[in-house]
């Protein structure tokens, strides 16, 4: 085991792009070139490994050998954080097993909507900070203006910042000598029973899941058998040891301050859950670190194969998905437009995006996926409270007594000129203002409680659209308020399409019935007869759109040399008919579905 | 005695080419046109499918007047020595502009008896526009004087959806045709094709939009059918009786040998093609090295691709019988189209209607389903 005084446990944190990754990368590098002096031919092999690989910390998290310039030798436990708001919960889990976090600002953009919002998360859990200015080799670098904006902005000294280049691998070095002197070695106690918190774990085929812990107090071996506090499962540890980069390193023991993994055999990472405390059986820590709640999803979709025939094949790609990942939840349902395909949970945007993205290119599963919906709170007037996440189950309107949607208080990060523009958007998707802080002269940031409804379809694009990119965003859930709720129905050729149908804000339904029959409109192509678009609320039409017939497809000339190529035609259209989906005699092609998702 | 077939004879010559036309074309000189009548020759004489009875004779471009009577004749003699030339219909695609009454006189005497001329329109603006050089008075003189040579059977060749044309345009030609009495009319919606003259200059801003497109197909439909020029096909014409039988062959399958660069075959079971090469044809030791294939044809796709071309449509009892087709769930699937005013049936026959024809493209492939 190590000694306290000489391990440092630390984070990355850092908005999207100033170099997260990189930094991580070098680190690493510089790192393993130290222990090479003392074992060149291994080195290599490893160095040829990575390379292959392309250097980067898949793990999230890792164990490093660092020869400080006092002459001593620290053992560093890197712990990679996710940097997007939809995993916020991850975050603060990871966040809790350090001491202490390197923030990254880039040197040209300053700070942005993350850098608050995780720096904040990390002074939150008493870490202490050690700034970074990073991409110093950009023409449009300037450190000294950005050092001026952390000192102001996040009230931390900045003069000495190291002014690296990640790319370059400039003043890395200088990082590491800040993490040794400003991360405070941890603290614990060995002695007491053992409280090891989780703040990952992956599934592998052959070790069952791979826990990430950071060991609070206690220690831990392998045969001991251990608890999970939170959800009460009992395993027998097979192994126990640090995170290499590029392979685990069995240990003998795991003890206070360190941080490891541990393998036991474990079938599913939903019996590891992120932010549950790890005790031993026949010696339990008498409380659970603080902090756990299990994370529900925020969002849901319905995801449904192309080719209905694959819906096995869809099954498949999200049971193995979430091995990996105890957050996405799914459950069959059908559509009557859609055939066979799962309801799935996400813990946000971007968290369905990345798992639609996964299923196509891992599994090569062509998907259509339905408006994404938040979870509504209905009570009903015989006093039943529902949870409602799909317009198909939503009830007879007559039969609402009242209802709630979720908020989250969200802050917008922006040069000052698009403040207006982004009132307007915020005012557009109800939001209700809060307050607005200038940051500097040129900056400020916006305060405003949103409908997560409203931000769930474009928001982001929306905003980044009327910014021209320079605005950035970070909300959290602040929970349920009321609502008058409806649920909107898009009807082709007088057929309610279940697939289109949205629970919505009352005072929304129109606009929002109006764009999306002209989106429809667009993209629906003219086929043999006309086809009205008509978009209802409680039976009622509030807006409608016409695809006018098709007047003039045909191949005038047909004679012997053309044969051929007509046959070819008539293929084609065979092909392209079966990128369509049919609602009894209408065609609608599957960009249709995405198409009405983004409205702006 | 064998069943009777088509021989079609792709003549790739023109003075110069239209803005609209995408056929293989290319100038020529009396040296090559020579040459070529000496390749058609000799192909007839080496036919590798042995002797063929030829119940039409098509002779389609380009332009085949170019050529001359004489090598026309030629032609028409060498298939007669190795094949049998019924002489039911011989057909000759001519230049109004460029021929004469010695001209129709010769043609008519090798056995040529059908003549098919582009008028386009009547009106010498858009006859400028399309880049032809004749006028319609010249289009009057080659129908009198190929009458004067004896041949009656005439057909002109209109287009419609031309940038700038109007319904009075398309109307007055039509009726410059019926004041002609000819006994039959092809008309074809101008399609804009790839890499034409008319792409690169991007005329289709001039042309009228789908829906006038539509309007002028129906009108016209109606004014030649009112005149007794029956349509009989989504794009011709005729008086009972003067029907294209050369054409007709093509949609029913009946098999046929095109003999030239560019010119498709169907002949005993197998689809397959010359190149769009000139040059290549002109120099092959053996012109039938140069022979591509394309597969097998006449399956039920075209079987029913084609015959929904045509006025009488598709006869299900027919594909049944031919192709073993299930008749009662291809009739299911047409009944949707039949309250649209798409597609009539009687009996066990489907036929699309003016509209359909227009649409048939889209409709074709959804009768045939999956």
């Amino acid at each position: 085991m190590q000694d306290h005084a000489h391990i440092r446990n630390f984070c990355i944190i850092a908005h999207i792009d100033h170099g997260k990754s990189t930094l991580a990368d070098r680190i690493l590098e510089l790192t393993q070139a130290v222990s090479a002096r003392e074992a060149q031919d291994q080195l290599l092999d490893n160095m040829d490994l990575e390379r292959e690989r392309g250097i980067t910390i898949k793990a999230r998290a890792v164990s490093l050998r660092y020869h400080a310039d006092n002459g001593e030798d620290y053992l560093f436990n890197l712990i990679d954080t996710p940097g997007h708001v939809d995993f916020n919960y991850e975050v603060s889990r990871s966040l809790a097993a350090c001491e202490g976090a390197v923030l990254v600002v880039d040197a040209s953009q300053g700070i942005e909507a993350q850098t608050l919002a995780n720096t904040y998360l990390a002074v939150d859990h008493d870490l202490e900070i050690v700034p970074v200015v990073n991409k110093i080799d950009l023409p449009s670098a300037d450190p000294e203006r950005v050092c001026h904006e952390i000192e102001d902005i996040i009230g931390i000294p900045a003069m000495d910042a190291p002014q690296i280049s990640a790319k370059t691998g400039v003043n890395i070095r200088a990082v590491l000598e800040q993490v040794v002197a400003l991360v405070p070695p941890p603290k614990g106690e060995r002695d007491k029973p053992l409280c090891a918190l989780i703040f990952d774990s992956y599934y592998d085929s052959y070790k069952g899941v791979i826990v990430y812990i950071r060991v609070m107090d206690g220690a831990l071996r392998a045969g001991e058998r251990i608890k999970m506090m939170a959800t009460g499962a009992e395993f027998d540890v097979v192994e126990v040891g640090f995170m290499g980069a590029t392979s685990l390193q069995p240990q003998d023991e795991l003890c206070a301050g360190e941080v490891g993994y541990l393998t036991a055999s474990i079938k599913t990472v939903a019996d590891t859950r992120v932010g549950d405390t790890v005790t031993l059986a026949r010696d339990p820590a008498a409380q659970p670190l603080p902090g756990y709640r299990k994370v529900n999803p925020m969002v849901y979709s319905g995801i449904y194969p192309v080719d209905g025939a694959r819906y096995p094949d869809l099954r498949d790609a999200l049971e193995k998905l979430q091995l990996n990942d105890a957050s996405l939840s799914f459950e069959p349902e059908t559509s009557a437009a859609l055939g066979f395909g799962f309801r799935c949970g996400f813990l946000g945007l971007l968290h369905m995006e990345i798992i639609q993205e996964r299923i196509e290119r891992e599994f090569s599963l062509e998907i259509i996926t339905t408006a994404p919906s938040v979870v509504y709170q209905l009570t009903l007037t015989g006093g039943e409270e529902l949870q409602i996440d799909n317009p198909t189950n939503y009830p007879d309107p007559a039969t609402i007594e009242s209802a709630r949607e979720p908020f989250v208080k969200s802050s917008i990060l922006t040069p000052t000129q698009y403040i207006g523009t982004i009132m307007e958007l915020c005012q557009e998707r109800r939001g209700e203002y809060k307050d607005t802080k200038y940051l500097d002269d040129t900056r400020a940031e916006l305060h405003y409680e949103l409908p997560l409804n409203e931000i769930i379809y474009d928001f982001f694009d929306a905003l980044k659209s009327r910014t021209k990119g320079y605005a950035s965003f970070d909300y959290e859930l602040c929970g349920y308020r009321d609502s008058k709720l409806c649920k909107l129905d898009i009807l082709l050729n007088s057929e309610v399409v279940d697939a289109f149908s949205l629970i919505v804000h009352a005072d929304r339904a129109y606009p929002r019935a109006r764009r999306m029959a002209e989106k429809l409109k667009e993209t629906i192509p003219r086929q043999l007869f006309e086809i009205p678009i008509q978009a209802a609320v409680g039976g009622k039409v509030i807006a409608r759109e016409t695809v006018k017939a098709l007047r003039k497809d045909v191949l005038a000339k047909c004679y012997g040399g053309d044969i051929t190529r007509k046959k070819k035609l008539l293929e084609k259209q065979k092909e392209g008919k079966k990128r369509m989906r049919q609602f009894g005699s209408v065609e609608v092609p599957q960009e249709a579905f995405m198409a009405v998702l983004k409205l702006d | 005695m064998p069943k009777p077939e088509g021989l079609y004879i792709h003549v790739p010559f023109c003075r110069k080419k239209c803005g609209y036309c995408d056929f293989y074309s290319v100038p020529g000189t009396q040296e090559d046109y020579d040459r070529y009548t000496d390749q058609v020759c000799q192909m007839l004489l080496d036919c590798p499918f042995g002797s063929r009875v030829f119940d039409t004779v098509y002779f389609g471009g380009g332009t085949p007047s170019l050529l001359g009577a004489r090598n026309i004749d030629r032609i028409l003699q060498a298939a007669a020595s190795r094949h049998t030339l019924t002489g039911r219909e011989i057909t000759l695609e001519a230049n109004p502009n460029t021929v004469d009454g010695a001209f129709f006189g010769d043609i008519h005497r090798s056995g040529v008896n059908r003549v098919s001329m582009g008028l386009q329109a009547a009106q010498p603006l858009l006859l400028h526009t399309l880049g032809r050089s004749h006028t319609p008075g010249d289009v009057t003189r080659a129908v009198e004087l190929a009458r004067g040579a004896g041949i009656e059977n005439i057909s002109l060749d209109v287009m419609l959806s031309l940038p700038g044309q109007t319904l009075e345009d398309i109307l007055q030609t039509l009726q410059f045709c019926i004041e002609l009495e000819v006994p039959h009319i092809s008309a074809y919606l101008l399609k804009i094709e790839e890499g034409t003259p008319f792409d690169c200059q991007d005329v289709r801003g001039l042309c009228p939009d789908e829906d006038l497109q539509s309007e002028h197909y129906y009108r016209m439909v109606c004014f030649l059918e009112h005149h007794g020029l029956l349509q009989y096909e989504i794009s011709n014409f005729s008086r009972p009786g003067f029907e294209s039988q050369h054409n007709l062959g093509y949609w029913k399958l009946v098999p046929y040998l095109g003999l030239g660069p560019a010119a498709h075959s169907f002949l005993d079971g197998k689809r397959f093609h010359f190149e769009r090469d000139l040059p290549a044809f002109l120099a092959a030791k053996d012109p039938w090295s140069l022979r591509q294939d394309d597969g097998p044809g006449g399956d039920f796709t075209e079987f029913a691709m084609l015959r929904l071309r045509l006025r009488e449509g598709l006869n299900l009892d027919e594909a049944q019988a031919y192709y073993g087709v299930d008749k009662e769930q291809f009739l299911f699937r047409a009944q949707r189209f039949i309250p649209l005013g798409l597609v009539q049936q009687s009996g066990s026959s489907l036929r699309l209607t003016p509209r359909g024809f227009l649409l048939s493209n889209p409709l074709i492939a959804r009768l045939l389903g999956d």
